[in-house]
């Protein structure tokens, strides 16, 4: 099957598996603890106040009718072209729509995991490669300890530690916020700082901006990199001792060519579906990143909403989470086929 | 029986073990050096109350003050020891990381027999929802389910549990698989072995060695997402020494420069997981010598 | 002066549990145009042998002992760069499986282009891309394929597409590592009688490595019989058919099956290669030798100029014979 077929069919293995996805959530936040509200005021709420909040939340429905809503609240299309969000509830704290909070929490989320991937994926590969090319050396043991130690660092110890040296100690980096605060935020066009400041050609904003997002990804980016660092290590020594390798040292081609153009473009599949997979574990370490640099994206939203004990928002948090999973490991696979022309034919 | 006698029978057949383990290579190595760190902080978190220079929970000293001499790793903002915060802090992540490994193993590793033997519709049902979950980013599932069911050490450990069964059922599954259409076992079929006898005795045996693997690494994991949960506020709210709540009150002293505060619970965390890791990878290396040359 | 001269080469393969002396002070020459046939069990350290011509023999060997010369150069005292440009331009080295020696993720057409302008840079892409086309042709493959992927060829054409990009800049030896093992016996005549018409056409010297000795005895000039890291024989083709000397060589020979005998016994040597980690003392074969004598199993046989550029490493053929002492 041609590359567009194999697209048509894996976007539509997609829904029923967000129709999974969407369900676990509801069942974890609305049917298991019972009543969120109750939860919300830690069951010593003034009844009427509880009653009026089930009400404007739509949680007094029967079960079912909820579901039917939180399915509804996702696909339709009317809601959100009328508001630029879709329909993902309100929040218990103050009745605002979680859909818009979320939204414009979103895209300094999504700038972190992006430059985020790159530096661990940079970053691991090169190690990675290195390791392998030097087997059981000196460096090949360090960088492979290294990769175990990253993996056992938390990740908010690393943000911490990073905020003490550079933005204390040395006063470097700033050390929360997305860019500083003299300076007004460029115009939005994707939400992403850094593009949205060299759209304008406004070349001070775009340093600001990245000079703001250096130790947040730099500590999210150096705990993900140890998994890429093992499996393009691994990959690297097992596609080395392949033929057409040694084939083509063989053929008096230099050695980089053979690293990066056969053994690497051979081994990259595998670490690029790894990418993917590792998508969600970024996701989770941002959260974390975020609370810690007070960066202002979905994770830190989630830390915030829990201090309130925002139930309905944090739900609407897990969704979109759970959402941009499944959008990642789609356009993965989408990728891995356009690079592996086998996996078509 | 004397102090030499007793040493020799325990020693023993230690001693040949560790170093047939330690012949191995770094993988042998790995184990035993994880083994050793982690013997340490069970060993120092157990009779750390009784070595303790002073109560960990009261306010012995001035408020964040550096390390001295009385006071080896400085006090935090309440004017406790650090040391003895230390010393103690480790009994809450153990608890959590145990039970929540235990109640994974518990659920996690029948599922995955009983599924991939039954196989059919029931089996393929099953592998979509726990890919669904497995999918998921783990600290977000976490929070969902902490959120739910508040503090505590029962229900962190819950949380942590849920994200964690998933990596029991593949990799048991993924064993099973592999076994089950060998010969040995259509032959214990033929012979007339029931269902269950088949899966305890001949299956069951041969999947342990990847349980241990799995076990380990997720002791590493949920000791570190235990951490973040109680960074993020999901944590316990009982009044004992905890390298995670030292980590998390810690930060808001950071601006002052007080680094000893959350370096060394930071420092802990990390030996902790970081044993279980090599413990973890040690294993997995020994068991599946892959790049053996 | 020859064109390939092999002196004393030892090839060992330290491991963890003891060396593997894989070759073992192997001595040959080769002019040009001339083809030498290599024959020999798996293990015999043929392959090996092969590999160190072009200083590719894999981690963890190492080349400890002797001299290989090409025209004037000596190849184990060049820098690594200077091995680049030996490499698929003097020398060319066909593998054994088609099926894992071309790139997966290249195709075809790109593999010629790649190599042509890695040895002569100033060679425009529309230029190479014109060779890779014309070698195409003439390798019997449809040049509309350039741009096809290696997982879209038959084993047969891929093992074409291999030696046509072994032979593309001319070299002046081409060293073929059981060239036609991995392939059905109809299309290794096909593969075979290219090589040689390749040959014919651009005069280079080949070393064909093979474990069956038939296909040697009708393609090369000259013969080498490895066993166990050692040479046992060197002659001439026809001088090995007629008069073979060493044992080996002997059961070797006797086990090719004739195709027009009738009720024909298949013979086969007795006992199995042996152990490179702990191999027989003195003579490797003597385990497997209906000849052996005391001598044989302390020490080892020299290699014996037996006339006729003839060369046995046996004890039957030294001056005093296996008998004495």
């Amino acid at each position: 099957m041609g590359l567009r077929s194999y697209i048509i069919t894996r976007i539509l293995l997609t829904i029923p598996t967000l129709l999974l996805l969407l369900s676990m959530v509801f069942i974890i936040m609305r049917v298991l603890p019972g009543d969120p509200v109750a939860l919300h005021f830690e069951r010593r709420g003034d009844p009427k106040q509880m009653e009026e909040m089930r009400r404007i939340l739509g949680l007094d429905k029967p079960l079912w009718a909820q579901y039917m809503d939180y399915l509804w609240g996702l696909v339709d299309i009317g809601y959100y072209l009328e508001h630029g969000y879709p329909n993902l509830g309100k929040s218990m704290q103050t009745f605002e729509d979680v859909g818009g909070q979320i939204f414009s929490a979103f895209p300094a989320t999504l700038e972190l995991a992006i430059y985020s991937m790159i530096i661990a994926s940079v970053i691991g590969i090169l190690l990675g490669v290195i390791s392998s090319k030097s087997y059981n050396s000196f460096i090949d043991h360090l960088i492979r300890g290294s990769g175990i130690v990253t993996y056992a660092v938390p990740v908010f110890f690393l943000g911490i530690i990073f905020q003490l040296i550079f933005g204390v100690y040395l006063g470097w980096l700033p050390t929360g916020q997305r860019i500083s605060p003299n300076i007004s935020p460029p115009a939005t066009i994707t939400g992403l700082y850094t593009i949205d400041s060299l759209l304008e050609g406004n070349f001070p904003k775009f340093f600001e901006s990245l000079r703001a997002l250096i130790l947040p990804s730099l500590t999210l980016g150096i705990i993900l990199s140890g998994i890429f660092v093992r499996l393009t290590r691994t990959n690297m020594l097992e596609t080395l001792r392949l033929d057409f390798v040694t084939a083509a040292r063989a053929r008096g081609l230099k050695e980089s060519t053979v690293t990066y153009g056969y053994a690497l473009r051979n081994a990259f599949l595998p670490i690029l579906t790894m990418m993917g997979l590792q998508f969600a574990m970024l996701l989770s370490g941002a959260i974390l990143t975020e609370t810690t640099f007070s960066w202002p994206g979905l994770g830190r939203y989630i830390y915030q909403r829990i201090s309130f004990r925002d139930y309905t928002a944090i739900q609407g948090a897990v969704v979109m989470f759970g959402l941009f999973v499944t959008l990642v490991s789609l356009v993965v696979d989408i990728l891995y086929a356009y690079f592996d022309p086998r996996i078509r034919l | 029986m004397s102090k030499a006698e007793t040493k020799r029978r325990i020693l023993g057949p230690l001693i040949p073990r560790l170093t047939s383990l330690a012949k191995k290579g770094p993988s042998g190595w790995m184990v035993i050096i994880g083994t050793i760190i982690v013997l340490a902080l069970v060993i120092m978190t157990a009779i750390g109350p009784w070595v303790t220079p002073h109560d960990p929970t009261k306010y012995h000293g001035p408020i964040r003050t550096p390390p001295s001499l009385q006071f080896p790793m400085g006090t935090n903002h309440l004017g406790q020891d650090m040391l003895s915060r230390i010393l103690c802090g480790g009994s809450l992540m153990l608890q959590v990381s145990a039970l929540s490994v235990l109640v994974c193993f518990l659920i996690g590793v029948p599922i995955g027999l009983f599924s991939s033997y039954i196989g059919g519709i029931f089996d393929r049902t099953m592998s979509l929802v726990i890919d669904a979950i497995y999918a998921f980013p783990g600290l977000v599932i976490a929070i969902a389910v902490a959120a739910m069911l508040g503090t505590g050490v029962v229900n962190m450990a819950l949380s942590i549990a849920v994200v964690y069964i998933p990596s029991y059922f593949r990799i048991v599954r993924s064993q099973v698989l592999s076994i089950k259409e060998l010969t040995y076992i259509e032959a214990a079929r033929a012979a007339g072995a029931k269902w269950h006898t088949i899966l305890l005795r001949y299956i069951f045996p041969n999947v342990i060695p990847s349980i241990v693997v799995v076990a380990s690494i997720n002791f590493a994991d949920a000791v570190l997402t235990a951490a973040g949960l109680t960074f993020i506020g999901l944590g316990v709210t009982i009044d004992i020494p905890d390298w995670g709540w030292d980590l998390t009150s810690g930060r808001a002293l950071i601006a002052s420069g007080a680094w000893w505060v959350i370096t060394f619970p930071g420092l802990m965390i990390i030996l902790l997981a970081l044993g279980f890791t090599l413990i973890g990878d040690g294993l997995s290396e020994l068991l599946n010598p892959k790049l053996q040359r | 002066m020859s064109l390939l001269e092999v002196n004393s080469l030892t090839v060992d393969y330290p491991t963890s549990r003891g060396t593997v002396h894989a070759v073992e002070d192997v001595s040959f020459s080769l002019e040009k145009g001339e083809t030498l046939g290599l024959a020999g069990e798996s293990g015999s350290g043929k392959s090996t042998l092969g590999l160190s011509i072009i200083r590719l023999v894999p981690y963890p060997g190492v080349i400890v002992k002797g001299r290989i010369k090409i025209g004037e150069t000596d190849i184990l005292k060049l820098p690594e760069h200077g091995m680049l440009s030996i490499r698929g331009r003097r020398i060319a080295y066909v593998f054994q499986d088609p099926m894992t020696s071309l790139n997966p993720v290249k195709r075809i057409g790109a593999h010629f282009v790649e190599l042509i302008r890695t040895h002569e840079p100033n060679t425009s892409r529309e230029e190479a891309f014109q060779r890779a086309k014309d070698m195409l042709k003439n390798l019997g493959i449809l040049p509309e394929r350039i741009n096809d992927y290696p997982h879209q060829f038959s084993g047969g054409m891929r093992q074409r597409i291999m030696i046509g990009l072994a032979i593309a800049l001319n070299p002046d030896l081409v060293v073929a590592d059981e060239p036609t093992t991995a392939l059905d016996v109809i299309v290794q005549a096909k593969i075979l009688d290219l090589l040689e018409s390749l040959r014919e056409i651009y005069g280079m010297a080949l070393i064909l490595i093979s474990h069956d000795l038939s296909i040697i005895l009708e393609r090369c000039n000259k013969i080498i019989v490895m066993y166990a890291g050692h040479m046992v024989e060197y002659a001439n083709s026809t001088e090995l058919h007629k008069s073979p000397k060493h044992p080996y060589t002997q059961g070797l020979l006797q086990s090719i099956p004739n195709i027009e005998l009738a009720d024909q016994k298949l013979s086969a040597i007795p006992g199995s290669p042996p152990n490179m980690l702990d191999p027989p003392k003195g003579c490797r074969f003597w385990p497997r030798c209906p000849y052996a004598k005391k001598k044989c199993s302390s020490k080892e046989p020299p290699l014996i100029d037996v006339g006729n550029n003839h060369f046995v490493r046996c004890f039957l053929y030294s001056e005093k014979g296996a008998n004495s002492e």
